[in-house]
């Protein structure tokens, strides 16, 4: 269990003064000038060592990332470029981060641009964040009336302005490349890779592509040390992190937790337990809505970090917990799942494109029982055809909570099935 | 060029630029690569995700090798080649898997679609697909577009490549075509806001939009035609005519314009049912201009197919017979006072004849600028220039004097926006036209290559890597036209440009090239001449008095001031050599035959010489032919262009009138496209989108 003085953000449930006063009595912005001082190679290393990995989903190194910016300009500006748009269900934590501590991110925001040479950095925030946008402007705005943004921001001597941008509701506008073409004004649609934004980014210059918290945990990781964040979670899964659990807990919430810990402890201690009892619980999706489920008898030992859960071929994603229990219809569940992705599907390639409507279908009919047994490894077979086959990633979270379903839950979807077939209603269906 | 490159394709190693993409680079090693999207003169969209190869000690899945370039390969273990694999399980049921996603929604009416037997999808289907359906829910369905009178549209056929978008916004420089909405819902679509620009007081750009109701306004629009992979665009003029597997091609050389696109002529029976372009990166690359493509149905309208003979004043049938002989009555008469004048579709060899029969009868009268151009004769470097088409490519600072190549040559200038697009300024001398890119406007008349305007334009021109004016028909045509030719070469010496004159006439060249001028024009040449023989011209008046043999295929101007027809072949009909603006030499073959009583061209000049009395040395066109190139060598180097020697012409006085462009309408430039109701119809649509732009101003 954290304590509360190894929490990094210590309002995130909005109780405290969220202003600047009140940031800078909870200790950001403290010595902002002196940490940049140290320089660029000291703030990417200390990040390194923490071992910090992104906290948008995909879990790469943070450090790695901002190191694959030029050292040097070449006559191109350098940008940083914060992703706030969380759209991923289930998931809610930057939204916290932005509404109740802006400050630690637009802190963050100041670091990781002089870290990598950037002059300028732009947080494309969801659109259906107004409340959070606004404060996060406000927040903004206080930060340049108090000199800590713009002209040698901070005292630190780098200058920096910081935009906010706010995006029109699409999912795909979270894929790094999509967002930096909606960003620029185009169709979010994403960009083939390589090149990769390092290289050629936002309006062709070298941009980095930050989750929000990946970014506000920053300047208290440097404050307090690289060993400090390491010193929580197991080896490669440091640091501690937000999490947001939905579904049947009794409490939902969301807390800054300490990564890899227990998945049951995290119900329990937060959030009062799955409802109706542990016993009841039927599902978990440990990583908002893209990474496959967990079914119950793998959940009494889930440990909530990239590698343990990668093992049980899920993954943390997000971190954004969904609590199912016995009474949930795991396959509509998961059916509209589906519906999404084949609603925010862009349509630029095929495979997604075609696929995704072509799955939702599939499901529609499982959820009947309307369908032939076969039908189940068809469905299977066509999301391995979308999997890895698309330009972008949403491809693969569309395929993966499926593969999940048939994985862990096919004998449900057989006997419903036979249940419609034969008019008997089968032993799994019965309970 | 970077250094060449080792890397391994299914066991064959070759050696490649690392710039190119993994697709180019599996070409170059013989792997053939199936892929919808992707096209060698378009963007790269990576989209339709057909392309994928298998990058081996790459991620563990396929990459689309369209997007992905050699020098991103990262080499194997002690620096061994990067191998890449398209003959594996992983590549096989990633396309099997592609071909499944393109067919789930795609109708299955290839019986009734016109693309049937020439469809990517087809034959990539059959080559890559299985044989099998798994799909059980209902298929998508996508409501037609109204693009105009030349493409039509099955949506719902449509597998979003995007080609078609690509190459308007890219190539055409018309975006006028997008993909809407997303996932599964999303659409090709034309931007169909006709009431925009009235309800919003719009101009300018939005006022374009507003335009755009009537269909596609680009004048390259028939192109997306062809590069769509399936059959979502088609030919509409074509619509349900023909099959491609009963049609016979034959190559051939537009003569529209005076690029020379080449052109594949597609015939059933004796019937042009379509015409197509051929590559050539010399020339038209793989584009023609709509007027070119579709002017076919012109060729079967109006046509002359039997001689005619003026009888108390009206025209009426004759034989052949019956027209030497009225030809030769007056020819006698006449005692060697007859002239010439040749039209803007004739092929070399009838010049060449015309010319040898015209001088047998003891006249030099003959000339082939009906526009009234003054072009030097003799001076090939100044009535052909000395660049080459291609040049415009790598040109960074391009010069375009008294011409619109947009009406005159829409493909030549395509590749005008393409340098520009490659970062090359454009500048304009003459009418401020919209180019379909950003031009400086440095001036309306010849006086801006005079004094402090020329000036400027030397500064403008200096110093650049490569440096071309195109200079066209309206600075020619008229009557200081030798002197402002002679003022741009003096321009192009000082700056080092190369000099690309831009011809209407798709004979001109070729005219010039026979020596089929005068020193006075055509003016000169008709001036009191008692026998007109008038080879195809129909943009001339010629006034009442001598006696006109009009020959030519289509009834028009010319054969309406004839007092005898002789009906020839138009250049789908003979074999012919056209020599384009460039002075590249190319031969066009015969697709068909002409109509009736109508022959070739050469023939009928060959048969009345003998009328005559004044028999040309040739009974073949080889015969023909043999005879020419003795005389003009450079005819035997097909697709070839003969250097030509700059001399420079003298730069006299000029008038300050300003240039006027020589095309009024671009759809009607000839007596074949007046013929043509599908270029009647573009005609009518483009003077409505004019109207309109005006009248919302």
């Amino acid at each position: 269990m954290l304590e509360d003085k190894d929490r990094i953000f210590t309002n995130l449930y909005g109780m405290h003064d969220r202003s600047l006063a009140g940031a800078k009595a909870r200790g950001h912005w403290d010595g902002t000038a002196g940490l940049i001082a140290k320089g660029r190679d000291w703030i990417i290393d200390e990040i390194k060592n923490s071992a910090l990995r992104g906290r948008g989903g995909a879990g790469f190194p943070t450090g790695l990332k901002w190191s694959f910016m030029p050292k040097e300009s070449d006559g191109r500006p350098h940008y940083l470029v914060v992703n706030a748009d969380e759209s991923e269900p289930g998931t809610c934590k930057d939204r916290e981060i932005m509404r109740h501590d802006p400050h630690t991110l637009i802190e963050g925001c100041l670091i990781a641009s002089f870290a990598m040479g950037a002059h300028a950095a732009y947080i494309y925030i969801r659109g259906e964040y107004i409340r959070e946008r606004e404060a996060l402007q406000a927040a903004i705005d206080e930060a340049y009336d108090a000199g800590l943004l713009g002209k040698n921001a901070a005292g630190s001597g780098w200058d920096f302005d910081l935009y906010l941008h706010h995006g029109a509701g699409a999912y795909i506008c979270g894929e790094e490349t999509a967002l930096i073409e909606s960003l620029e004004g185009k169709k979010g649609m994403p960009r083939l890779k390589p090149p990769f934004p390092a290289g050629v980014g936002l309006y062709g210059c070298p941009t980095t592509v930050n989750n929000v918290e990946s970014i506000a945990v920053a300047p208290t990781i440097l404050r307090r040390g690289a060993a400090w964040f390491a010193s929580f979670g197991r080896p490669n899964n440091t640091g501690t992190k937000i999490f947001a659990i939905s579904g049947h807990v009794e409490r939902p919430c969301v807390v800054e937790e300490s990564m890899s810990i227990g998945l049951k402890e995290l119900l329990e201690r937060h959030c009062g337990g799955v409802r109706g009892g542990w016993k009841n619980l039927k599902a978990v999706i440990p990583g908002g809505s893209s990474v496959p489920l967990l079914p119950a008898h793998l959940c009494d030992d889930a440990i909530m970090d990239f590698d343990w859960l990668r093992e049980q071929r899920s993954g943390l994603g997000t971190a954004a917990v969904i609590v199912m229990d016995q009474s949930t219809d795991v396959i509509k569940a998961i059916w509209r799942l589906s519906k999404f992705y084949k609603h925010e599907s862009c349509g630029q390639c095929t495979p997604c494109r075609e696929g995704t409507g072509w799955m939702m279908r599939v499901m529609d009919r499982l959820v009947t029982g309307d369908a032939e047994i076969e039908e189940i490894d068809t469905l299977l077979d066509v999301t391995t055809r979308v999997e890895g086959h698309t330009i972008c990633a949403l491809g693969d979270a569309a395929a993966w909570p499926i593969q999940g379903l048939i994985r862990h839950f096919r004998e449900e979807i057989e006997d419903r099935i036979r249940a419609r077939k034969t008019g008997r209603i089968g032993a799994v269906a019965a309970e | 060029m970077s250094e060449l490159r080792k890397i391994i394709i299914d066991d064959r190693e070759v050696e490649v630029d690392p710039r190119l993409t993994l697709l180019q680079a599996c070409e170059e090693a013989g792997v053939e690569i199936p892929r919808f999207c992707y096209h060698e003169r378009l963007s790269i969209a990576g989209n339709c995700r057909m392309c994928l190869v298998e990058v081996v000690g790459g991620p563990p899945k396929p990459a689309a090798s369209c997007a992905m370039q050699v020098k991103d390969l990262r080499p194997g273990p002690e620096g061994a080649p990067p191998v890449i694999r398209t003959n594996t399980p992983m590549v096989k049921k990633a396309r099997e898997g592609v071909m499944e996603f393109l067919l789930i929604n795609h109708p299955l009416d290839c019986p009734i679609c016109d693309q049937g037997g020439e469809c990517d999808l087809q034959d990539q289907a059959m080559a890559y697909g299985v044989d099998f359906s798994r799909f059980r829910e209902p298929k998508r369905s996508a409501t037609d577009l109204a693009l105009g009178p030349l493409v039509e549209t099955h949506m719902t056929r449509c597998i979003s490549c995007t080609r078609c978008v690509r190459f308007m916004t890219e190539v055409a420089g018309v975006p006028e075509m997008g993909q809407v909405g997303r996932g599964e819902d999303s659409e090709i679509t034309s931007y169909e806001t006709a009431t925009l620009g009235t309800e919003m007081g719009a101009s300018g750009p939005d006022l374009v939009v507003a335009t755009l109701k009537a269909g596609l306004s680009s004048e390259l629009q028939g192109n997306i035609v062809d590069l769509c992979p399936v059959g979502a665009l088609t030919n509409k003029p074509y619509a349900f005519t023909a099959r491609p597997w009963e049609l016979r091609k034959f190559q051939s050389i537009d003569v529209m314009d005076a690029l020379g696109s080449n052109t594949r002529v597609d015939v059933r029976g004796r019937e042009v049912m379509r015409i197509l372009p051929r590559n050539h990166d010399g020339v038209n690359e793989e584009w023609l201009a709509d007027r070119s493509r579709y002017v076919w149905d012109g060729l079967r309208r109006q046509r002359l197919d039997r001689p005619y003979v003026r009888r108390n004043g009206k025209l009426k049938p004759a034989s052949w017979s019956e027209a030497f002989a009225a030809i030769a009555a007056s020819v006698k008469a006449a005692g060697g006072d007859i002239a010439a004048v040749a039209g803007d579709l004739v092929s070399v060899e009838p010049l060449w004849a015309l010319k040898k029969l015209v001088n047998a009868l003891g006249s030099e009268r003959h000339d082939c600028r009906q526009d009234g151009a003054r072009l030097v004769p003799g001076n090939r470097s100044a009535y052909v220039g000395n660049a080459a088409v291609a040049d415009i490519d790598g040109s960074d600072a391009i010069l375009v004097v008294g011409s619109n190549p947009r009406d005159e040559a829409p493909v030549l200038n395509a590749r005008i926006r393409k340098a520009w697009l490659a970062g090359a300024e454009v500048a304009v001398i003459g009418e401020p036209v919209d180019l379909s890119f950003e031009t400086h406007h440095l001036g309306s008349g010849p006086d801006a290559l005079t004094g402090e305007s020329r000036r400027k334009i030397v500064d403008y021109m200096k110093g650049r890597n490569a440096p071309l004016i195109v200079l066209g028909q309206g600075a020619l045509a008229r009557d200081d036209g030798a002197a402002i030719l002679g003022h741009v070469m003096a321009l192009a010496d000082e700056v080092g440009a190369k000099l690309l004159i831009l011809h209407t006439a798709a004979a001109r060249v070729g005219a010039m090239d026979v020596g089929f001028t005068h020193p006075g024009g055509v003016a000169g040449a008709l001036e009191g001449a008692k026998v007109i023989f008038n080879l195809g011209a129909d943009e001339i008046e010629i006034a009442d008095g001598p006696f006109v043999i009009y020959q030519g295929h289509h009834g028009d101007r010319g054969a309406h001031r004839a007092d005898v027809i002789l009906p020839g072949a138009a250049w789908t009909e003979q074999p012919g050599t056209y020599v384009n603006t460039e002075g590249r030499v190319q031969i066009a073959n015969r697709a068909g035959f002409p109509p009736g009583d109508a022959r070739e061209d050469w023939a009928i000049l060959r048969a009345l010489s003998a009328e005559l009395g004044a028999t040309l040395p040739f009974d073949t066109l080889d015969a023909l032919r043999r005879d020419l190139y003795a005389a003009h060598p450079h005819f035997a180097a097909v697709d070839t262009i003969a250097p030509s020697a700059w001399q420079p012409v003298e730069a006299g006085k000029i008038a300050a009138r300003p240039f006027r462009n020589p095309i009024s309408d671009h759809f009607l430039t000839n007596p074949v496209t007046r013929a043509s109701e599908v270029m009647a119809e573009c005609s009518r649509l483009a003077a409505e989108r004019r109207s309109k732009a005006l009248a919302a101003e």
